[in-house]
């Protein structure tokens, strides 16, 4: 009998299949067919503070816009006596899907202020999340602030949420860093339970014809796996955090490769909003199915066999590795040249 | 704060007139900030507090000197070149100072002439719309959805332009038709209440920097002078001939002079572009009956009235009766037009010899259908009139005083959803039942807007409004299709930022029938809690996604054995919701009761899809021609 499980944030996981924050964990009832589908935990979306502030001053422009100025109409609009305006619906989900399922629930949350990620992460552990997931999305474009600022602010937010939560803290981040490695080790210095690697942030695209810039989000395709599982490989028995790998993981090999790098988790969305959520199923028998090929007894056993610390070419992590594989290429460019000039000369 | 004075005001007031000690006023504000905004969270309730703090800090008395020492002078709240009528009764109450005036002053039968919010000049707009003729392709879109007319296209012969002030903008016309003649697109820089309309329907982008268009919003007070120069001078342009103008083409249509400007309504009204659109096309021999609301409070909101007369004197009449009886008032003014004309035909033709048999047979068969001919209809009953000088007999003196009556005129009943739909909805129905060839305009905004946001039968499932707090539970009546089951009514549904071409063709058809027709008018509105500079732009939304249908019911098509229904909105790309989050009146209830709000916009869905497949198998019947 293959064990599938593992730890991950304290938590015992049925398998290494993690479904990632995403609009899958709207539906109270998309959870349960989650969890269905084989899921060992959920992330839940993210929670925006930016988002339900703009959302409450929005409300309050328009409920006011065009009011005192015209003696029959002093509002255009009734007064509810109650709004739910912070994130009264998001932590009400939280609740419904810990009594609607016996997999842990994450949460994950995307604020803005210090504020904002101290209050909301208090309320979304009193909600009952098993565990937090800080999704520090934050793209800067501003010239005048400089690399080492920035890193101080991603620290301060993990620091502030670990001194106000006792559940476990995630930190999902992207790979923008100078140094990955040097950030992973603060991170874990400054309390951080897990490393999700990596956020992508969505870079708009160009609609030629209306000429609007259009925001775009691209589902994750194969080729974004190598950069979780460069890092995944690189960080593994280097930091105590454990390391959930996100991105790019379409099929059971996917998920393997991360694991043997070193992941605890491997987190999964785009697969499951192009296929289907029971596609799940599929690439829990999938993986299953390798393991019992290739005589592995456990995710255990595999964990981290293929990493940096643990692999036979340890260098092909690095920089040795860039050389042979731009070589490579040169070797397919050139032979196709000489297959055109051995057609031209025909 | 934006706009919002109240609570500081309400600061200054306390500070100043200390009713109350100082920190205790101060102290009560504060706790009603808190009791008023605390639900709305505690951001909201921060900007309140610091904007009673700011207020504090920045208080500070203006001295009023013992003399004057400004040179800029206050101008007259009705420019002196206003005839004088206007500029010392009119302009006197406008300046608030109406109870100087004497009863003697005013009209003894309560009519008011037209066109005199014209001389208001509000001066309203921060920004004001600058026209680029560079790349501009002369559409005409942004002159068809201005809701106050502010915009207007002219084409003329280069020798108009001598004279012209030198920042006069002019280009060559781009269409076939009217080649070698220029076209210039002139903004009211004092007229225009900067709603932005108009920037948001232009469909060109500049190539070298996308953010601009042939037409974009400029800060109005560098503009300001040299503008109104401008305005002023391309007033006087002439107009050009209505009887080559195509009219069943916007870019061609929208250079007709609209006879309905100016008016009170809100900066992005989404009703009176239907009405300025209306006074283009008929204008010039229309009488408008108007239902109370907001329509008649903009229509008609002493001491001026939006609608206007075109050089020749001629434009609509218009009154306000009541709120119900608004459709049998319009109904009486067609029956009486109706006599007359029938009275003065009876004369033409018992003084056919004394004007001559030829002239006689003209004037009672003319077919009046274009405005070419009813050019042609007004010239013959010019020359009428000349043949009938100086002939005394009791005929001829009648025949002088009913005259007119003999150019066709065209009745308008007008009025929003509240008084269609509701209040008047009977006597509507009874208007719609007799046949008679009226036209009936709704401007239909879903709720009554004039007096706040009350909820009508118009108001669709979902929506918030007073007396609907909780979300309207029954789905918005059809009154079109009930209209459409008279069979001989003429019905349309359009909206004119989805499609404004369909707008104006529901228009000239439902003129053009002679009998009863309704045009059920989408109109956005400041009570939908929307952004109203995309408002036009924004029923795109509300009609791909089947929430608001297009299309034409007309009755001659079942006499050619055709289906009489036209279903011009396409199968439904988008589902409700997309179109509902856009709009707080929806989306305020998924804040105030979130699971009910999950409800009523399932249940939406599921109107906007049966009603579609309703209309598609009506639209798509076999139906037989009548028999002979």
């Amino acid at each position: 009998m293959i064990d599938l499980s593992t730890r991950y944030l304290g938590l015992k996981l049925r398998t290494p299949l993690v479904v990632s924050a995403s609009p899958l964990s709207h539906d109270l009832d998309n959870i349960r067919r989650l969890e269905e589908a084989g899921a060992s935990a959920v992330v839940l979306y993210s929670l925006f503070e930016e988002q339900l502030r703009q959302e409450r001053f929005e409300l309050e422009h328009h409920l006011t816009a065009g009011t005192d100025s015209f003696a029959e109409a002093a509002s255009f609009l009734p007064q509810p006596s109650e709004f739910h305006v912070g994130p009264e619906g998001y932590l009400k989900l939280i609740h419904q899907a810990k009594k609607a399922v016996s997999i842990p629930i994450i949460a994950s949350l995307n604020g803005t202020t210090v504020g904002g990620w101290t209050q909301y992460a208090q309320l979304i552990q009193q909600a009952g999340a098993d565990a937090l997931e800080c999704n520090i999305y934050f793209l800067a474009t501003d010239p005048d602030v400089e690399s080492a600022d920035i890193e101080r602010q991603y620290l301060e937010i993990v620091e502030a949420v670990k001194s106000v939560v006792s559940i476990p803290v995630a930190v999902k981040v992207s790979p923008f860093f100078s140094n990955m490695a040097n950030m992973a080790k603060r991170f874990d210095d400054a309390g951080a339970d897990a490393l999700v690697l990596f956020n992508r942030f969505y870079q708009p695209d160009i609609n030629l014809e209306e000429l609007e810039i259009e925001p775009n989000v691209l589902l994750s395709t194969a080729h974004e796996l190598r950069l979780p599982l460069t890092w995944v490989g690189i960080l593994y028995g280097r930091v105590r955090a454990n390391l959930a790998a996100t991105t790019g993981v379409q099929g059971p090999e996917d998920a393997i490769k991360l694991l043997m790098a070193g992941a605890d988790v491997t987190m999964l969305c785009s697969t499951l909003l192009r296929n289907g959520i029971h596609h799940l199923r599929h690439i829990e028998k999938g993986f299953v199915k390798w393991m019992e090929d290739h005589e592995y007894e456990s995710v255990e056993q595999m964990k981290g066999s293929m990493s940096q610390l643990r692999c036979p070419n340890p260098g092909a992590f690095e920089r040795a590795q860039y050389m042979k594989a731009v070589k490579s290429v040169q070797h397919v460019v050139l032979s196709s040249r000489e297959a055109w000039s051995v057609l031209n000369r025909q | 704060m934006g706009s919002r004075m109240n609570t500081i005001l309400q600061v200054c007031f306390f500070a100043i007139s200390k009713i109350l000690p100082g920190e205790e006023a101060i102290e009560a504000i504060r706790k009603s900030i808190r009791d008023t905004y605390g639900r709305k969270g505690e951001d909201i309730v921060q900007k309140n507090m610091q904007a009673v703090d700011e207020t504090l800090a920045h208080l500070f008395e203006v001295k009023v000197p013992t003399e004057l020492s400004s040179t800029i002078a206050m101008p007259p709240p009705f420019s002196l070149d206003a005839p004088a009528f206007e500029r010392d009764v009119l302009g006197v109450m406008y300046a608030g100072r109406g109870d100087e005036l004497p009863v003697s002053a005013f009209p003894i039968d309560g009519t008011f002439p037209t066109g005199t919010a014209k001389w208001e000049k509000r001066n309203l707009a921060l920004e004001i719309p600058a026209w680029d003729e560079k790349i501009c392709i002369q559409c005409g879109k942004c002159a068809m959805v201005c809701p106050h007319a502010v915009i207007r296209m002219k084409v003329y012969d280069s020798k108009e332009l001598v004279g012209a002030p030198a920042t006069f903008k002019s280009t060559e016309s781009r269409d076939k038709e009217w080649k070698g003649l220029k076209y210039t697109l002139q903004v009211a820089p004092e007229d225009c209440t900067g709603c932005g309309i108009c920037v948001e329907i232009c469909p060109v982008k500049n190539k070298s920097e996308a953010r601009l268009k042939a037409i974009n919003m400029v800060p109005q007070p560098p503009l300001r002078m040299p503008e109104r120069e401008n305005w002023d001078f391309f007033l006087k342009l002439p107009e050009h001939y209505r009887r080559d103008i195509k009219v069943n083409t916007i870019r061609q249509q929208q250079i007709q002079e609209p006879l309905f400007e100016f008016s009170g309504a809100c900066a992005g009204c989404g009703e009176t572009p239907y009405l300025k659109l209306m006074s283009q096309l008929f204008g010039d021999r229309s009488v408008i009956a108007n239902a109370t609301g907001c329509s008649s409070i903009y229509g008609g909101n002493l001491p001026t009235t939006p609608w206007s007369k075109n050089a020749e004197g001629r434009g609509p009449a218009w009154s306000n009766s009541l709120f119900e009886d608004n459709a049998e008032f319009g109904l009486g003014f067609r029956l009486s037009i109706d006599k007359q004309t029938e009275f003065a035909q009876e004369l033409v033709k018992r003084l056919s010899a004394a004007i001559g048999e030829e002239l006689a047979t003209a004037l009672v068969t003319a077919s009046q259908k274009d405005e070419a001919e009813i050019y042609e209809q007004r010239q013959r009953v010019d020359l009428l009139k000349e043949k009938l000088q100086g002939n005394n007999s009791p005929d001829a003196r009648q025949l002088l005083s009913v005259a007119d009556y003999l150019v066709k005129k065209s009745v308008w009943i007008v009025g929003g959803d509240g008084w269609a739909y509701d209040i008047g909805y009977g006597g509507l129905d009874h208007v719609l039942a007799s046949g008679r060839n009226v036209n009936v305009l709704v401007l239909d905004t879903e709720v009554y807007s004039n007096t706040g946001g009350q909820a009508s039968k118009s108001t669709p499932r979902g929506a918030v409004a007073k007396f609907a707090a909780g979300g309207k539970p029954g789905c918005k009546k059809d009154l079109g299709l009930m209209a459409m089951s008279y069979g001989n009514v003429y019905v349309a549904s359009v909206a004119m930022g989805a499609k404004d071409e369909h707008t104006l063709k529901a228009f000239l058809e439902a003129e053009a029938y002679n009998g009863p027709s309704l045009i059920i008018a989408y109109s956005h509105c400041i009570a939908h809690g929307i952004n109203m500079t995309t408002g036009m732009s924004d029923q795109k939304v509300a009609v791909e996604s089947g929430q608001w249908l297009l299309y034409r019911y007309h009755p001659e098509r079942a006499e050619q054995g055709e289906n009489p229904l036209i279903l011009d909105s396409r199968t439904p790309t988008r589902k409700v919701k997309d179109f509902m989050e856009m709009e707080t009146r929806f989306k305020m209830l998924t804040k105030s009761s979130p699971e009910h709000a999950q409800q009523l916009w399932r249940e939406a869905q599921q109107d906007a899809e049966s009603r579609f497949r309703l209309y598609e198998y009506l639209a798509q019947r076999k139906t037989e021609k009548a028999p002979v």
